[in-house]
């Protein structure tokens, strides 16, 4: 028990001191490393408590996709080389105590939700008909469930991740002008009519070509 | 102190939601760093959720944590890609500079 809430402590101030460095660090790309070691932080958490299945999820996908394609966004858009002020701004400076107080009003609620759950110790009694079989493995329990009971909200996501996937692509398609592109219509509709002209060509005089 | 439970997580989970409200909030630089903090937000509902599914053993808990990180690869994606189609109409994504509906 000792060894547990140690390794806890460590990965739960590991994971705190990490999120604040997202958002206080100048520098973007070190925000976004900042933020790939949270969710390594976080996944070594849910690892050690027993979702081993959503540990190793969350590093695939988070780390793997979600924190890469920032990276990318982040190098590409050469926004690392602005100058990133923080708390300095004189234009916006009235929001900065509105945000803290509001900051902190959540901050208390959420710490007063979790007291009044651990007062009330009866309610931590699970009514639901879908229990955890101790025999089975985190992944062979999720896929008893998600396959059967939840098989709606797996084929939802997947209709989110497509539209996800269309919405991307349309939002940053553009077509170029002045580059000569591939057009398959009208490669196919092309006629002999038009494509094909019978030219007499005179003697000594040769064929103009008009391009 | 030592006996850990479900306070704990719900704690940290708090801590890491108000965190990326703050930053949210204040934030002063360009809007990748508030998608940042909206994956920050995301991550915390999911530590919440994972460990009431862990210490209730209820099973829903975590399905509805693999919902939501669809959904968040899903946002992300999204987001971005506004992001550099704003960025190449604009050129910039500072949020001071992105005035244009005068909120």
């Amino acid at each position: 028990m000792i060894i547990h809430s140690i390794f806890f402590y460590f990965f739960a101030t590991i994971a705190i001191i990490s999120a604040i460095m997202v958002t206080a660090s100048k520098n973007t790309v070190h925000s976004v490393f900042f933020l790939i070691l949270d969710f390594i932080t976080i996944s070594c958490l849910f690892i050690m408590i027993g979702a081993e299945f959503l540990g190793m999820i969350m590093l695939i996908v988070y780390v793997g996709a979600v924190a890469v394609l920032f990276l990318f966004v982040v190098m590409m858009l050469n926004v690392s080389q602005q100058k990133n002020t923080w708390f300095s701004s004189e234009k916006s400076s009235t929001h900065i105590p509105f945000g803290l107080l509001i900051s902190l009003i959540i901050f208390i609620e959420l710490i007063i939700v979790v007291g009044g759950w651990k007062f009330k110790p009866d309610l931590i009694q699970s009514y639901s008909s879908i229990g955890v079989n101790l025999n089975e493995t985190n992944t062979h329990s999720i896929g008893n469930v998600l396959y059967t009971d939840y098989i709606h909200l797996f084929q939802l996501g997947g209709m989110i991740l497509l539209v996800s996937m269309i919405g991307a692509i349309v939002l940053t398609f553009r077509t170029r002008v002045g580059v000569k592109r591939q057009s398959y219509i009208k490669q196919i509709s092309r006629e002999k009519d038009t494509a094909v002209e019978l030219v007499n060509v005179e003697s000594k005089k040769g064929v103009k070509i008009d391009v | 102190m030592f006996d850990i439970g479900i306070g704990h997580y719900l704690i940290l989970g708090a801590i890491i939601f108000t965190i990326g409200v703050v930053g949210i909030f204040l934030n002063r630089k360009n809007i990748i760093v508030i998608l940042m903090s909206i994956e920050l937000i995301l991550l915390a509902v999911n530590i919440n959720l994972v460990s009431f599914s862990i210490f209730m053993s209820d099973i829903t808990g975590q399905i509805f944590t693999l919902y939501i990180l669809t959904v968040a690869a899903a946002e992300a994606a999204i987001g971005l890609a506004i992001i550099v189609a704003y960025y190449r109409n604009s050129g910039t994504i500072r949020v001071e500079e992105i005035d244009k509906l005068k909120g």
